[in-house]
């Protein structure tokens, strides 16, 4: 090619992209291995608002990029390089899982551009390492846990059996949950993350006493443990909590065995208010199965960003601007009360949820009794900006 | 720490050996025989679990699910010798590696697209759904005791053909000196496809009874292969009764291990340090015992190859 043709060939391209969408978000999320599932109900919920929007995110014509994360911190970072520089997207959505993050935080933050994560919502950036670039509409990752501690607390349980794998998020889950369970800890067990056979782990919590479990066992993880307690017939004496493991990506392969199973949550699929009931209807009728929270705080996100789009007219050059009117928190959440603390993590209602069978079959978390009312996470006082 | 504990702890114990036997029984036949390193053998135990899951949603019932399941393993393994292995046994051990880590990918891969990343479950057939009591309150699945027995059974007729047929004089003299047997007339590639035909429907075995137990995903025997290469390493390669042997040994360690490392780093030091380290000496366990065995038995316990 010579290069009069290569000068060419560029300006087309740029030319291409001064015609294409006037938002553009890309989203990094993880959509292959096992947990393809959980990636899958992110791109679902956030497509699900861009379609109700008429692809449109504040009135102006967006641009959706998926980019699988493949969960390796090198691909993600790549990803997330080609978003911000050959794509330059004003928004970026993601990620599902906290080590992803961590992975990709640095340079999209540093080339200012907003990065609103779905799900993963560690302690590291919720403290004195807060952005004003980034933002959560999920959960502190340590709330699930601090609120079922603090359900086993009122429930009047007593002697609390704990597992989770042998993992930072393990540990940080166990020490959530115990900040306001003061009761008795019957046991704690760290198993590896592939954990295939928990029947030594059931043996201890069956000869222990312990009147609950506790547990953080998310996806495989979670349909092994779930099954094999109940296969050894401990359902009917000992009360399982858990979070991160009775959920819509994991009760299709529960079902059954994680029937009356109680979870922690900011929502759930029969959340009773109007625009959460057609949100459901709609995912379902689209997509052929039910969404969980990962669907829903990624359909919270496109309408964050919708409502601060619209607030700003669409001039996205004006960070401060934008950056207000996402910490305005405009729009109408799923899940009913929303708005951000001050380091851009959210302050919700929890919840304690129940597993049980809905009238058509699926099996799904139900909404249980209030547990805390716009809860904020612990560290946000230690965040100045 | 009660003795029904234990009990219940060597129970489990033995059942993940039997699960590791039936996956190490064809891996150290291949690797021992053919010499041949294959890391797409944890891939055979995956097909067979999502043979269970396909064939038990196809047929609704678990044993013609399993009757099934097992020639089509062979199958399988027949397929993928023909189309790859065979191709690899006159290379050197770097191409083989290279070459079933491939196939690994490539079948992890394929699963994913047929059935979905999500993990599947398969029930428990129903004339098993039924369970011991073993300490009040804890029930014992029936299911796990019939895999214990079964895997059992299968260790005992493995023993009768390897030392009591023809063709396990074939392969026991394979294991020992392959040269000597091919120059005697044998014909070796024919002796090679027969072993890897059973190596790979052992596996697939393996993986149909591990089914209903364990959750099926993609991926799944990757873990276990590397177990099941311990297990061949302490038992001795290309030996059935080492392999046997060893895989009862670290089905047991590692379970009771992970038990009884923790509550006795306990009576040591205080509760959240031994909760630290605890799981991180029990999941060494069983690679400090290899390297014991390596130490005192290079060749392994059981070594069937002569020193050349």
């Amino acid at each position: 090619m010579t290069k009069k043709a290569l000068l060419t060939a560029a300006s087309l391209v740029a030319l291409g992209q001064a015609a294409a969408a006037e938002v553009k978000v890309g989203m990094v999320v993880t959509l292959s291995g096992p947990p393809a599932a959980l990636g899958q109900q992110a791109v679902d919920g956030f497509q699900l608002a861009l379609d109700e929007l008429g692809g449109t995110l504040g009135g102006e014509p967006a641009e959706l990029i998926v980019e699988d994360d493949e969960l390796k911190p090198d691909v993600a970072l790549t990803k997330a390089n080609s978003l911000i520089e050959s794509e330059e997207v004003d928004f970026v959505v993601g990620t599902i899982f906290s080590n992803m993050l961590q992975a990709i935080f640095r340079p999209i933050t540093e080339s200012e551009t907003f990065l609103i994560s779905p799900n993963a919502g560690p302690s590291t950036f919720a403290g004195r390492n807060c952005n004003p670039y980034f933002f959560v509409t999920s959960y502190q990752n340590n709330q699930n846990a601090e609120v079922m501690g603090a359900y086993a607390q009122n429930a009047g349980l007593s002697n609390v059996f704990l597992i989770a794998p042998n993992y930072q998020a393990g540990r940080d889950n166990l020490e959530g949950f115990r900040m306001h369970y003061e009761g008795e800890i019957a046991g704690e067990v760290y198993v590896p993350l592939d954990h295939q056979d928990f029947s030594a782990e059931i043996a201890r919590i069956a000869t222990s006493d312990a009147d609950a479990v506790f547990a953080f066992t998310p996806g495989g993880l979670g349909v092994r443990f779930v099954r094999q307690f109940d296969d050894a017939g401990l359902s009917d004496r000992i009360q399982f909590m858990s979070v991160f493991t009775t959920d819509e990506t994991t009760l299709p392969a529960q079902q059954d065995a994680a029937e009356g199973f109680i979870a922690a949550g900011n929502w759930a699929p029969d959340t009773d208010n109007e625009a959460s009931q057609a949100f459901v209807a709609a995912f379902e009728e689209e997509f052929g199965y039910v969404p969980g929270g990962y669907a829903m705080q990624a359909y919270d996100a496109a309408k964050l960003i919708d409502s601060a789009v619209a607030a700003v007219g669409g001039d996205l050059s004006d960070k401060d601007a934008l950056r207000a009117a996402l910490e305005a928190a405009d729009f109408q959440s799923l899940r009913g009360d929303f708005s951000f603390s001050a380091n851009h993590y959210p302050v919700q209602d929890f919840y304690q949820l129940t597993v049980a069978q809905r009238d058509d079959g699926a099996w799904v978390t139900s909404m249980g009794e209030l547990v805390f009312d716009d809860y904020a996470d612990s560290f946000a006082e230690e965040c100045s900006m | 720490m009660s003795t029904t504990l234990i009990l219940i702890q060597v129970l489990n114990g033995l059942q993940l050996g039997v699960i590791l036997f039936l996956i190490a029984a064809g891996l150290t036949l291949v690797f021992g025989v053919m010499g041949f390193i294959n890391l797409a053998h944890g891939v055979q135990y995956m097909l067979g679990a999502y043979l269970a899951v396909w064939l038990y949603g196809a047929t609704g019932s678990f044993i013609a699910a399993f009757l099934l399941a097992l020639p089509l393993a062979l199958v399988l393994g027949l397929v993928l010798e023909f189309l790859v292995f065979r191709h690899l046994y006159a290379r050197d051990h770097l191409s083989q590696v290279l070459a079933t880590f491939g196939v690994i990918l490539f079948l992890n891969q394929l699963v994913e697209v047929i059935f979905g990343p999500a993990a599947l479950t398969v029930e428990v057939p129903q004339f098993l759904d039924w369970s011991f009591e073993l300490v009040p309150g804890l029930l014992y699945p029936a299911y796990r005791v019939a895999l214990i027995v079964a895997g059992l059974l299968v260790a005992a007729a493995l023993w009768y053909v390897i030392t009591r047929t023809r063709v396990g004089m074939l392969i026991r003299a394979g294991a020992t000196n392959p040269e000597m047997v091919s120059a005697l007339g044998v014909n070796v590639r024919q002796l090679f496809l027969v072993v890897f035909g059973f190596g790979a429907m052992l596996a697939g075995l393996a993986g149909v009874l591990a089914a209903p137990v364990f959750s099926v995903e993609p991926g799944m025997g990757d873990d276990l292969l590397i177990v099941a290469f311990v297990v061949i390493i302490i038992g001795g390669a290309g030996s059935i009764r080492g392999a046997f042997v060893a895989a009862l040994l670290v089905g047991l360690v590692d379970t009771l291990g992970r038990t009884l490392v923790t509550d006795g780093l306990r009576l040591a030091m205080d509760a959240s340090a031994a909760n630290q380290i605890g799981p991180a000496i029990a999941s060494m366990l069983i690679y400090v015992l290899m390297a014991l065995v390596l130490f005192w038995r290079p060749e392994g316990l059981f070594a069937a190859k002569v020193t050349r």
